[in-house]
């Protein structure tokens, strides 16, 4: 090894020490704890070495529903939100009065304790014995059947934290994407004015492709949001999320670790390792087609 | 494709809330530009040329006045039907299409009868491309061209709609000295070949003197002076004119005439026989000396700077407005100089007079022989041709 290199090795000594202990060991301690049969972490003992904990996990119906619920969530929300953000985004940006009003006003959410924003679903959604909560009083107005979006059936319980999820991390979306707007010079728009460009078509073939470096990290950043959903769910239905039948993968982790039935670190570590794998290679696709994409 | 533009006036709202009212970027335009002609649009920055330019487009609405292509009344028109190719200062390149994708854009936005095939459009826009000699580079991408062949790029696409009128904004500013004179007469040719009438605006003097037929020169929004680069180098209508057309600039003296006499500082310099006496500014260009020992007017001599062919002389005079006063003779007529002071006489045409309040031109007649002192003047010309 030459000088020069040493050098640059010494630079990023601190970084790699840092990450080494408290980002690359426990991920191999997760991932040998996933191996280890019947782990106890206070004795500090294991059975033995093989796949039960996985083949367990896998068999877990808790674990499967917290997978699907996990899913739903992923393959609704971000799209959603990020289409719903880009429309907000392009509305604000065409907007010249009362313009910082609505930013703000839409970056409220971000800056806001998600319990507290959950405590407000609840009112909104939850039915009690006093009330029907808001929505199904306007559903009523509207001549529908009321709905217990909190404790009723699963489709309206998705609905809610899909709604709740897509509120709450749209803010964010919204930031990014308007400054990405705003970034696009005015001068690609005038140009395409000058050759008559129809509206549908400027942003089909100059705003989308300009900013989607922006809309490719807010997909991929969201996906992996997405997967680690968990707060969301608790401030919406409590913490006793299998009992709800809307416990989400990294809730199931949780679960296993500290929850009531609890305890079972191998596991946790095992569902933890399943997660990873998932996130990872979702990541890894999306990875390839944005690259792919602007290679083209 | 002849334009007409008629008490063409833009307005905007001012900038600063607490001070209201508008700012009049365009003030009271009219002029015509023959067709078929490349017009260089000249002036300061801040002047409204581009602004004018934006009108003529349409990518601005004017607050009055009328534009007219031909006979068309196009004042309301949106560009795209107004038949106008526009090319941006930076280019304005979409940076992920290729060049032939951008090129093609244009024609991808044609609807109803115009509506071409995939065919028809490579076609055109290889048409383009080879007007401008880019044809090889159709698959590249912006990023990966010069700045000079980006240019080409944005002439292309305007012009592969065949538009009636053609329109740079700036179109050398970006580019470095080199590449500047190559583009330049790059313009001059595509305008030739294609005979479309084209504007360009310009703030560099020379880039505009040497390649259009016509200049129009603005300042701060009003129209100055219009016609064949030569001719308004030799006959500005004021001072501003003088001094922004000619590199070097101008020489501005404070002047007095008495008598029809005109008088810089104490020195009786020349006969203005018609003019009535009143102070003045005497603008001289610096090709309008001629060095002479007996000359009328005596400067403090500063340093000769010997350019080869020719030899450029700086010099002081307390009444001159900026601080050096630059004269150009042939080297030949420098050989003498040296010493404390030198003195020149004037060529007459090569000085103009203005008034000190409008800061218009005072004219008097050059050719009169009472110009110049008759016996100095012949033995001057004498002195230049040896």
């Amino acid at each position: 090894m030459d000088n020069k290199s040493m050098k640059g090795w010494l630079y990023l000594l601190p970084a790699i020490l840092f990450l080494g202990v408290f980002m690359v060991y426990p991920l191999i301690d997760v991932f040998v704890y996933s191996f280890e049969e019947g782990y106890n972490s206070a004795s500090q003992t294991f059975f033995g070495i093989g796949k039960y904990n996985y083949s367990y996990v896998l068999h877990d119906t808790y674990f499967l529903q917290a997978v699907k619920n996990t899913f739903i969530l992923v393959i609704i929300t971000v799209p959603l939100s990020t289409g719903i953000a880009l429309l907000i985004s392009l509305g604000l940006n065409h907007i010249k009065p009362l313009k910082e009003l609505f930013q703000t006003v839409y970056f409220l959410p971000y800056v806001t304790n998600t319990l507290a924003v959950g405590l407000v679903f609840m009112i909104f959604f939850k039915k009690t014995a006093y009330s029907d909560g808001m929505i199904n009083l306007l559903i009523h107005a509207f001549g529908g059947n009321s709905v217990d979006f909190i404790d009723g059936p699963y489709w309206a319980k998705m609905f809610v934290l899909c709604f709740y999820t897509i509120w709450i991390v749209m803010p964010f979306k919204i930031l990014i994407l308007t400054s990405a707007l705003a970034s696009v010079s005015k001068v690609y728009y005038n140009a395409a004015k000058v050759d008559g460009t129809r509206p549908f078509r400027i942003f089909y073939k100059i705003t989308l492709p300009m900013i989607s470096p922006m809309i490719f990290y807010l997909v991929i950043t969201g996906f992996i949001g997405a997967f680690k959903a968990y707060s969301d769910a608790v401030a919406l239905f409590g913490t006793d999320l299998n009992a709800a039948g809307m416990n989400t993968m990294v809730g199931y982790i949780y679960d296993m670790l500290y929850g009531n039935s609890g305890g079972y670190p191998s596991y946790a570590s095992a569902a933890a390792i399943i997660l990873f794998a998932i996130v990872l290679t979702i990541t890894v696709i999306n990875l390839m087609i944005s690259s792919k994409r602007s290679v083209k | 494709m002849k334009i007409v533009l008629e008490h063409l006036t833009k307005k905007f709202p001012n900038r600063n809330k607490k001070v209201g009212g508008f700012v009049t970027a365009v003030s009271d335009f009219n002029i015509e530009i023959p067709d078929g002609k490349l017009i260089g649009l000249l002036g300061p920055s801040g002047c409204g040329k581009s602004t004018a330019l934006n009108l003529i487009c349409g990518l601005e609405k004017p607050t009055e006045g009328h534009i007219y292509f031909g006979e068309d009344d196009v004042t309301k028109l949106q560009p795209e039907n107004r038949g106008v190719g526009l090319v941006f200062q930076n280019y304005a390149l979409y940076p992920h299409l290729t060049v032939q994708q951008n090129i093609t854009f244009p024609l991808e936005n044609l609807r109803g009868k115009d509506k071409m095939t995939k065919e028809e459009m490579a076609a055109k826009a290889l048409e383009a491309a080879k007007l401008v000699q880019i044809e090889n580079l159709m698959e590249r991408k912006p990023s990966e061209m010069s700045g000079g062949q980006q240019q080409r790029v944005a002439i292309a696409r305007a012009l592969v709609k065949r538009p009636r009128v053609l329109l740079l904004d700036e179109p050398l500013s970006n580019l470095d000295a080199r590449l500047r004179l190559q583009t330049r007469e790059e313009i001059r040719r595509i305008q030739r070949e294609t005979g479309i009438t084209t504007i360009f605006v310009t703030h560099d003097q020379e880039e505009a003197m040497s390649i259009s037929d016509m200049i129009v020169v603005m300042k701060t929004g009003v129209l100055q002076q219009i016609g064949k680069p030569q001719e308004v180098y030799d006959d500005p209508v004021n001072l501003f004119v003088a001094k922004f057309l000619g590199n070097p600039a101008i020489n501005v003296f404070r002047g007095e005439v008495k008598n029809g006499k005109l008088y810089i500082g104490e020195e009786e310099v020349m006969n203005v026989g018609s003019v009535s006496d009143r102070p003045v500014y005497v603008g001289i260009r610096p090709e309008g000396f001629i060095p002479d020992d007996n000359g009328a007017l005596t400067l403090n001599l500063t340093r000769v700077e010997v350019m080869g062919r020719d030899t450029s002389v700086v010099s002081t005079h307390p009444a001159a407005e900026s601080e050096t006063v630059r004269s150009i003779i042939s080297a030949e007529d420098a050989a003498g100089i040296g010493g404390e002071t030198v003195r020149f006489f004037l060529k007459p045409y090569k000085v103009f007079l203005f008034d000190t309040e409008t800061e218009e031109r005072i004219q008097f007649d050059p050719e009169a022989e009472e110009n110049i002192p008759l016996e100095a003047a012949e033995a001057a010309v004498q002195n230049t041709a040896e």
